[in-house]
């Protein structure tokens, strides 16, 4: 009995800082209607600041607890000049290159992190003054944990008051319906938002910092919090400070005590009752129906058009030099060559559900993970051959998409893309802690083509077929019916609804098909790699991805098969220097500033029209 | 008091402003007639600095405004009426008031809450009620007196009597009647000329993102030909 | 014209409440085929929850809904919809991003249930109906533009044309002309009238703009908290004092039968304040 209540305690106080971060994602969400993926990186920056200052100022209780609101205040500063220096400047730009925004934020304060605090994982020193315990049902409780679950509750109503009983507050919520409003009534939106962020960041922070006594400092904990966070988010209802809470420490809970039964299952039980919820409260618990957003201001996506000539030469032209290549280049090239025709299938893909369903999966590497690793346990288990695992490994990943999607497709917009990505974040955490079947971080290691296919060349070839073939065919779904309700759905859902379509399902078939064909994507690349390792579905992955579509551009069909050459391109180069994850995140977020439509989409506007068939908008 | 020139301006692909040219006297209630898609809001939303100008000028009490903020153009006086009202729908009716308060300005008539309250009666009674559950007329009546809590010297009152039932619109021109006696300056656009007919001093008529017509009210009630070339067809 | 043996829609004690309030209250009406009837009232009369019934978007509290002696309460939208009940909105929906005509094939596509066709262009699909159905309402000539260019008149006739894809036998329009210039209001609503006529479609429609109800509709109906109030020709609602007090007005507002110039802009977007 109190060893439970022992639990449920530690429960409580591990929820704390998750809503800390939580809540202040959800309040810059409903304000800049951005995600800030760097979210998570506050989180670590204020932990990591937290620990130096403590390390500095040891003497005393004041030096932790001056140290842990300095800290706070700090990164509520960076996080204030980020948002005065890049994101007003992307304010207007599409949702999702907010999005990989602030992925290139992630990135540059992680290799930044790395360059002042090193790669070691740091320790903290227990918090003086709390560093005891107390004795409670016969059960030592750690009075630091007695602070954090008092802190809680203390912090969300002081939120409380902030937003309901002050001016400030109010015009925060006034903005977080509808910012433009605001500014006609006189209030300057500019330090709303700079202020909002100053918030935000600092409640990230502080939760870092009040960390620092009861886990160590390290590089992961930025991917590991914002995942968590998302999840947080959409079960307690984006928006709502309240539900964050609540959320918080169902989760908390469920960590404390699912660690009890057997560790794995925490995950398990996460996806369960996030479905749960998800079933009876779309909206997550505490939250409200997303109001019909106002009609996008853009301009709306040209018609679809056949391929006019001179485009279908140039395809043709790409083709016939891709199959010379191998009598020019060396094996090198086939390999370089082999990853970019793997990425554009696995692009084109996410591409599908993205450009024309408008569903942006924040986790599509998940059903490029499940193939490849699909493939490999068929190979290691029922040793298979490679020519069955080419089409059961995609089912595999189809029918991973297929349970997934369904949740997906229950909500739209962002929660759609923090959906999905938790769901790959589960995923790769299967992968990464079930070590007897997947070999964990070690990866699984040795799945060859079959004999036929083990020359690069032979490969390269096969490559060339299946990819390009998956590609070819994801076009012709995408003229297809199939694919023009999926379009009609991202346009109106009203209309299509009063059309008779099940919109939904629709979604739900092409969630499931284009997971199948990052499957694909998968298959080939493990057997081109002969091994494959988490990484293969962890979150970099996804937004390459990502990337990958953006820097293509989303409305232009050939599109993903540039942007992931450009990235595959780009990555070989940059990833043989010191802190390319700077430099990656830097060009992403050079890319968004600059050239919102993508590269491919820049390009299309320079070409004359009757090359593309495209028709002249006026 | 409020001058518009030469203003050009696009927004979206198809609403393109050409050459728009007003002029609105410190007192007047001036109509901006025109059917829909006109360029009626445009030329509100970009006098008000929400859409950019290409080109052309905006003064407001003898001060160029044009490319300024929306924020500091209604600090500078001008209040805003949108045309979908925006009401904040989660918050109440006082805190829909308090969003729309600055400070008090000299030139212009001064509101208060209570002041507020005996022009529009009907939010009175429902302080407290969140902005989402109130009528289509209740919330137009409240997206008015929440542009008047900042003291606006001039107000741009887009389209007040739409997609209200014929008899809320009635109550509505009597309460604009008010707002005029005050000596608060309006430029209201309106397809309903009936409407305008009841409150204006003088009108333009804009069709196709230009000024086509500018008369008073009375000579445009005079005028079928042009009544028919811009209102009707 | 009321009581008909056999009518196309007849609805029966239809009622529905939220937290205790009564948003429609009771309501019974026939519709005659090639009917068209015409729902007014003050915003929040319950007009919208009605519809909202009428095609299943909303399970009624209590009452029946037959379309041609068959029950549609219980049924989902899209069941409605197959059974032959079109729709239109207050606001324009339409694909943006496709021509006029996939936005007509869209609709067909689904009528002959091909939407998960994976080959086939989509453009082949029943090209020539769409081409058909366009001419009807005078929109061949730009099927090749795309719906995100178009006019808002225009994309008002899109959408009929887009509701007539599937044969229906009764069409719910929510405020059909809302958001259009004055004559474009009686155009749309004449070609609306010629082809419901040659097709003996029956057309329910709210609306508030009354010189379009009062020059358009067979019969009136006035629906206030959610109770119909009156009922009967254009001319006789028009002169009954109740709805006079409850909707109309003094009727300076509006135009009178000499003059229906300039009118009341419709409801174009009321807020989600209906009950």
């Amino acid at each position: 009995m109190g060893f439970y209540f022992a639990q449920f305690l530690t429960g409580l106080a591990s929820a704390a800082s998750l809503f800390l971060v939580a809540s202040g994602l959800s309040i810059i969400f409903g304000v800049t209607r951005i995600v800030n993926f760097a979210h998570g990186s506050f989180y670590m920056l204020g932990a990591y600041l937290a620990y130096t200052l403590v390390d500095a100022w040891q003497a005393g209780p004041f030096g932790f607890w001056g140290a842990v609101i300095i800290a706070a205040v700090a990164v509520g500063f960076i996080g204030a000049a980020i948002e005065f220096l890049l994101l007003r400047r992307i304010y207007h730009a599409p949702e999702m290159f907010q999005l990989v925004a602030t992925f290139g934020v992630v990135l540059v304060i992680q290799d930044l992190t790395l360059m002042i605090w090193g790669a070691e994982d740091l320790v903290g020193p227990r918090a003086p003054g709390l560093d005891g315990a107390v004795e409670i049902f016969g059960e030592l409780v750690p009075e630091y944990d007695l602070a954090l679950i008092v802190l809680g509750p203390a912090v969300l109503g002081g939120l409380w008051l902030l937003f309901n009983r002050t001016r400030w507050g109010t015009l925060v919520r006034a903005a977080t319906q509808d910012r433009e409003m605001v500014g006609a009534l006189g209030v300057n939106q500019s330090w709303l938002f700079t202020g909002v962020f100053f918030l935000g960041s600092l409640l990230a922070g502080l939760g870092g910092a009040l960390q620092v006594p009861r886990e160590a400092v390290s590089l992961l904990m930025d991917l590991n919090i914002i995942a968590e966070a998302f999840v947080v988010v959409v079960i307690g209802g984006m928006g709502s400070i309240p539900g964050a809470f609540l959320a918080a420490v169902l989760l908390g809970e469920m960590n404390a005590f699912g660690i009890l039964i057997f560790p794995q299952i925490t995950l398990v039980m996460m996806f369960l009752v996030m479905a749960v919820v998800l079933v009876v409260r779309p909206w997550g618990l505490l939250g409200k129906a997303e109001a019909a957003a106002r009609p996008p201001s853009g301009a709306a996506e040209p018609p679809l058009r056949v391929a006019g000539g001179m485009m279908r030469w140039l395809a043709m032209g790409g083709l016939a030099v891709l199959l010379l290549l191998p009598f020019l280049t060396d094996e090198f090239t086939l390999v370089l060559l082999i990853d970019i025709m793997v990425f554009a299938l696995f692009a084109a893909s996410l591409h599908f559900i993205m450009g024309a369903g408008g569903m942006v999966s924040f986790g599509h590497a998940a059903y490029f993970g499940l193939g490849a690793y699909g493939a490999a346990l068929l190979i290691k288990f029922l040793s298979m051959p490679m020519e069955l695992t080419l089409i059961l490994a995609p089912v595999i990943a189809g029918i991973g998409a297929l349970a997934f999607g369904w949740f997906c497709v229950r909500l739209s917009g962002v929660y759609l893309a923090m959906l999905s990505m938790a769901f790959a974040q589960i995923a790769w955490s299967v992968v990464f802690q079930w070590y007897e079947v997947t070999g964990g971080d070690d990866g699984l290691l040795g799945i060859w083509p079959s004999e036929w296919a083990s020359d690069k060349t032979v490969f390269y070839y096969l490559t060339i077929a299946v990819c390009g073939g998956g590609i070819w065919a994801l076009r012709r779904i995408l003229f297809a019916p199939f694919g023009y309700t999926l379009r009609a759905g991202r346009d109106s859902a009203l209309r299509v609804d009063a059309i008779g379509i099940d919109l939904r399902r629709h979604q739900w078939f092409s969630f499931a098909l284009a997971g199948m064909f990052a499957g694909i994507a998968g298959t080939i690349y493990v057997f081109s790699k002969g091994s494959v390792f988490p990484d293969e579905m962890s979150i970099p992955r996804s937004v390459d991805g990502l990337i990958m579509v953006l820097l293509g551009g989303v409305q232009t069909v050939a599109g993903p098969v540039v942007g992931a050459a450009s990235l595959t391109l780009l990555e070989d180069f940059i990833s043989r220097l010191d802190y390319w994850r700077m430099m990656l995140g830097a060009v992403v977020i050079a890319i968004v500033v600059a050239a919102p439509q993508g590269i491919a989409g820049a390009f299309l506007q320079l070409i004359p029209a009757r090359w593309t068939g495209r028709e002249e908008t006026a | 008091m409020l001058d518009v020139a030469d203003l050009h301006s696009h927004y979206g692909r198809a609403h393109i402003l050409a050459d728009v040219t007003l002029h609105v006297g410190r007192g007047e209630v001036v109509a901006l007639l025109g059917r829909n898609g006109a360029g009626k809001s445009t030329t509100f939303k970009t006098i008000m600095g929400l859409v950019k100008p290409t080109s052309g000028s905006v003064m407001f009490n003898g001060e160029t405004i044009s490319g300024a903020g929306s924020h500091t153009i209604c600090q500078k006086g001008l209040g805003y009426v949108p045309e979908d009202r925006r009401i904040f729908t989660d918050l109440t009716v006082m805190e829909n008031l308090e969003v729309g308060r600055q400070p008090e300005r000299e030139g212009a008539p001064a509101w208060t809450v209570e002041k507020l309250f005996s022009v529009f009666p009907n939010l009175a009674e429902m302080r407290n009620r969140p902005g989402g559950r109130m009528s289509g007329g209740e919330q137009q009546m409240l997206t008015i007196a929440r542009t008047l809590m900042g003291h606006p010297s001039a107000i741009l009152l887009d389209e007040p009597s739409e997609g209200l039932a014929p008899v809320i619109v009635e109550q509505m021109a009597q309460t604009i009647g008010a707002l005029k006696s005050e000596g608060l300056t309006v430029l209201l656009s309106e397809q309903n000329l009936h409407f305008a007919t009841l409150l204006a001093d003088r009108a333009y008529i804009i069709e196709k993102g230009r000024i086509r017509y500018e008369g008073t009210m009375a000579d445009l009630a005079a005028d079928e030909e042009v009544r028919a070339a811009y209102l009707t067809v | 014209m009321t009581n008909v043996s056999n009518p196309v829609l007849a609805v029966r004690g239809l009622s529905k409440s939220f937290g205790g309030v009564h948003a429609v209250a009771d309501v019974n009406f026939f519709l005659d085929a090639g009917e068209l009837l015409a729902l007014i009232g003050p915003n929040g009369a319950g007009k919208t929850t009605c519809f909202n019934m009428l095609n299943g978007q909303l399970p009624p509290d209590a009452g029946s809904v037959k379309l041609q002696g068959r029950e549609l309460v219980g049924m989902t939208p899209r069941q409605v919809w197959r059974l032959g009940v079109g729709r239109t909105f207050q606001i324009t929906a339409t694909f943006a991003s496709m021509t006029v005509r996939e936005n007509v094939q869209m609709a067909l596509i689904s009528h002959h249930k091909r939407i998960r066709a994976l080959w086939r262009r989509t453009g082949d699909h029943y090209a020539d109906e769409a081409l058909a159905l366009l001419d009807r309402v005078g929109m061949a000539e730009q099927a090749e533009r795309a719906c995100g260019v178009l006019a808002y008149g225009d994309l008002k006739r899109v959408e009929l044309a887009v509701a007539l894809a599937n044969e229906p036998q009764l069409l719910l329009m929510d405020e059909p002309t809302a958001g259009m210039a004055p004559q474009e209001r009686i155009d749309l609503m004449a070609l609306t009238a010629g082809i419901v006529r040659e097709r003996s479609i029956s057309v329910l429609f709210t609306e508030h703009d009354m010189d379009v109800v009062f020059a358009h509709s067979d019969r009136v109906m006035v629906l206030n908290r959610g109770e119909l109030v009156a009922e009967g020709s254009p001319a006789a609602v028009r002169a009954d004092p109740l709805v006079q007090e409850i909707y109309l007005g003094a009727g300076s507002t509006f135009g009178s039968d000499e003059q229906p110039a300039a009118t009341t802009t419709a409801d174009a977007a009321a807020g989600g304040t209906h009950a």
